[in-house]
């Protein structure tokens, strides 16, 4: 039994099945961090007391944000992330041209950045904990290791994802025939539209923790 | 017909997998509809029988139940909060989503499956945990959860172990909805057969497809929520837990600042949308019943497509009409009040165009058509009383009464699980290939909407004289009450009797096993959907069809004049249907 548009996209639609199903999953995504965005928003406005915000009365500045946080290690990740989403493209752009050596090379690159942007976050988190900063301490600190913690989550879930194309899963081209070698294909974009996802997740949250 | 697809009775091979594989582990949407099925219903039958312990307490304050004894404050928490969650998020959505939406769908638009069957059945798997977690809460020290079905903090965050529980069992089946919201929207999407434009699909197709979008955009912003409140539970957060809180053992240690009001607001941004997720399978389930039973086409289809699109998109912005006496500010309640009446409207208008769709039909009372008759009167009384909940100034003396209880009891148990039971009739010969004895079908019928109406009606009037939800007893609170209370003892006798009339309908399954009860024909009820018209004779076999239908027409062509039939299917090709210069008169 063969599921109609698995691998070539439905003309009507222009879309393949797994294609419209990733662009569906990351709507709810955003929802999700929507729906926690939203939190931190209604969390800080009715804040008493928040990184950076003045008292009433006596016009005094509480600690910044990125007096708290650490500004330079979350731009480092930053980076690492931007650059893992180009490695992912590239491994994408790889197998379309039919070089599977290339995307070994870039895929793999992709989970070592990715396994990078993790070591920083646990030294960023090891560090807090070392000050005895947790998320109880306030709901600033709390709402940023939720957030936080979530996206690595994210994180952890991609790089299971694209080890698996990088190892197990590849056997779909190395040994299979021009079909799998394209739905392989589909398999790699569709991984990337979720990487990508994960990267824009943290460019609004770096902003909006770190900085604001 | 066009053979367009690869050949779908390739599978045949894979019906010799063994018992687990077949049965348990199945990737075929028809397997997994059936066990969606027989899950909902065992969890609907669990959550009914805490709701009956709870209804002797309120009958018989103090006496005790035999083999259990008296039911004591932390049990009635219990199961109150538990009766809801069982109801609303494993049998109810599990058995109109999961059940026949699993099943129906994919055969309806001419589909061989679902488009990620692997998908699929981790769906069914992650529901089937969530409710094993559920159920394993009872028994983690001081019981499930107390806090109600809404898991309000502060009282949620402060709650013994079964809260935790209860967020983690959510996780799975938020987990399970989202996957399954997915598989259906692409499933709709991209398997639709070839001639199976938008408007050609029934309307419990349509139904289904605005379900899944509110499934899959309202449940994130919950299990966010969630996530917050286990943090609370666990991390010792105070996300919902405001400055200066005291309980009974003096006051928390905790950093506060907290909102319980975004619980609120998080919480309601799924359950609204929830309550849509509830009731359009049911009105989907009915619109397909109706037309078959009054062998004439839905009046104002693409009218109802309409309304139905529109009430999808309105159920995302009336949520804090839940959350009128929380003092969130008038300005906020003018909004909600101003959405929730116009949301109103489009439910209006399908209900009208299911009523009108039964005048100048032939209607045949088969069991499934009582059902979904029952449903239109009686989701109309569950619409018109949340009239008044809708509006802040009539919802504030009647927030947390029974009035609540028994409006949206009124949509939910009279108005969706009437109409579930119409599905069940309705799709059981094709399901199960055997039909259902007739006799034993009127009297569930008339036992259940008689004893729902007399639990439901005087909890109505209960509310309007201010006797509080949710109460193990009322005490003082009851004094002014005492006219009404009296109720008590008449409506646990229909909630026992509502019981005992659910017992023809077990019988009736059961009797269904014999032999002589195989369904003869593959289109039972004449119907003109794919799911009756295309496929082979029933149990359908994984795989659907024996070649996939084409579709040449809209779906509820019944009784078409001058075609000289007295239905033409979705997939009979025009050359078939006599002389077609009338039918375009006709339908001009």
């Amino acid at each position: 039994m063969q599921i109609p548009y698995e691998v070539t996209p439905r003309p009507d639609t222009g879309v393949n099945n797994a294609k419209l199903g990733i662009w569906l999953f990351l709507a709810s995504e955003v929802m999700l961090f929507g729906g926690l965005f939203a939190a931190y928003v209604f969390l800080r406005m009715g804040a008493d007391a928040w990184p950076g915000m003045e008292t009433f009365d006596t016009h005094v500045m509480a600690t910044r944000a990125d007096q708290i946080l650490s500004v330079p290690l979350a731009t480092l990740n930053t980076v690492i992330l931007i650059a893992s989403s180009v490695t992912m493209v590239l491994s994408w752009a790889a197998l379309k041209m039919n070089n599977f050596k290339q995307f070994r090379l870039q895929m793999g690159l992709t989970i070592l950045l990715a396994l990078g942007f993790l070591v920083v976050k646990a030294f960023e988190y090891g560090d807090k904990f070392s000050h005895g900063v947790a998320p109880e301490t306030s709901n600033f600190l709390g709402i940023y290791f939720v957030l936080t913690g979530l996206h690595a989550v994210h994180v952890t879930g991609g790089i299971l994802v694209n080890a698996y194309f990088w190892g197990p899963g590849a056997k779909m081209w190395t040994q299979g025939s021009v079909r799998a070698k394209a739905h392989f294909t589909n398999r790699i974009e569709v991984a990337g539209l979720y990487w990508h996802f994960v990267d824009l997740v943290w460019i609004f949250l770096f902003p909006m923790i770190y900085l604001i | 017909m066009a053979d367009h697809h690869a050949a779908p009775h390739e599978a045949h091979a894979e019906h010799k997998a063994g018992f687990w594989r077949t049965y348990w582990f199945s990737t075929d949407h028809k397997v997994i509809g059936i066990q969606y099925g027989i899950t909902a219903l065992a969890f609907l039958l669990f959550g009914f029988i805490l709701m009956l312990l709870m209804r002797w307490q309120l009958a018989s304050p103090g006496v005790e139940i035999p083999f259990l004894g008296a039911l004591t404050p932390e049990m009635y928490n219990q199961f109150g909060a538990m009766h809801g969650t069982i109801m609303v998020f494993l049998g109810i959505v599990p058995l109109a989503v999961g059940a026949f939406g699993n099943y129906v769908v994919p055969l309806q638009i001419g589909a061989i499956d679902m488009a990620f069957p692997r998908l699929n059945m981790a769906s069914y798997h992650f529901f089937f945990w969530g409710g094993v977690v559920m159920l394993a809460s009872f028994f983690v020290p001081q019981g499930a959860a107390k806090a109600g079905w809404t898991s309000y903090p502060p009282l949620a965050d402060i709650e013994t172990m079964g809260q935790t529980m209860w967020l983690w069992g959510m996780v799975l089946l938020i987990t399970s909805s989202l996957l399954g919201a997915i598989n259906f929207i692409t499933t709709i999407v991209q398997l639709r057969t070839e001639g199976m434009t938008y408007f050609r699909m029934p309307f419990f197709v349509w139904a289904q497809f605005v379900t899944a979008f509110l499934l899959l955009l309202a449940f994130p912003p919950l299990e966010a929520a969630g996530f917050l409140q286990l943090a609370d539970r666990l991390l010792d957060t105070s996300f919902f837990l405001p400055s200066g809180l005291v309980t009974a053992d003096g006051p928390l240690d905790v950093s506060g600042g907290g909102s319980p009001l975004l619980w609120q607001h998080l919480f309601w941004f799924l359950a609204h949308p929830e309550v849509y997720v509830l009731i359009l399978p049911a009105m989907g389930i009915v619109a397909e019943v109706l037309a078959n039973n009054t062998r004439k086409p839905l009046w104002g289809f693409r009218l109802m497509v309409y309304s139905l699109i529109f009430l999808g998109i309105m159920s995302f912005i009336v949520w804090a009409h839940h959350m009128f006496i929380t003092g969130m500010g008038t300005a906020i309640s003018a909004f909600f009040q101003v959405t929730t009446m116009i949301i109103s409207i489009p439910s209006v208008i399908i209900l009208s165009a299911l009523i009108i769709t039964l005048r100048g039909g032939s209607i045949r009372f088969t069991v499934p058509m009582l059902f979904a008759l029952g449903f239109l009167p009686m989701f109309g009384i569950g619409g018109l009383t949340g009239l008044p909940l809708g509006l802040a100034p009539t919802d504030i003396p009647l927030h947390d009464t029974y009035y609540v209880i028994g409006h949206f009891h009124y949509v939910v148990a009279p108005g969706t699980i009437l109409a579930l039971f119409a599905g069940i009739y309705y799709w059981f010969p094709k399901m199960t290939g055997r039909t259902l004895n007739d006799t034993l079908g009127k009297v569930h019928f008339w036992g259940t909407i008689i004893s729902m109406n007399c639990i439901f009606f005087p909890m109505l009037i209960q509310g309007l004289a201010g006797v509080s939800r949710r109460l193990f007893d009322g005490g003082l609170a009851y004094s002014f009450s005492e006219p009404v209370l009296e109720y008590n003892m008449f409506m646990s006798i229909a909630a026992a009797a509502l019981f005992v009339f659910q017992v023809p309908f077990i019988v009736n399954l059961i009797m269904s096993l014999r032999k002589d009860r195989n369904v003869k024909k593959a289109n039972y009820w004449d119907a003109t959907t794919l799911d009756w018209s295309a496929t082979p004779l029933t149990p359908v076999a994984h795989g659907n069809f024996e070649t996939v239908p084409h579709v040449y027409r809209d779906p509820y062509e019944y009784s078409v004049p001058g075609s000289g039939v007295p239905f033409l299917s979705q997939d009979m090709a025009p050359q078939d249907d006599g002389p077609s210069e009338a039918t375009i008169e006709v339908v001009a």
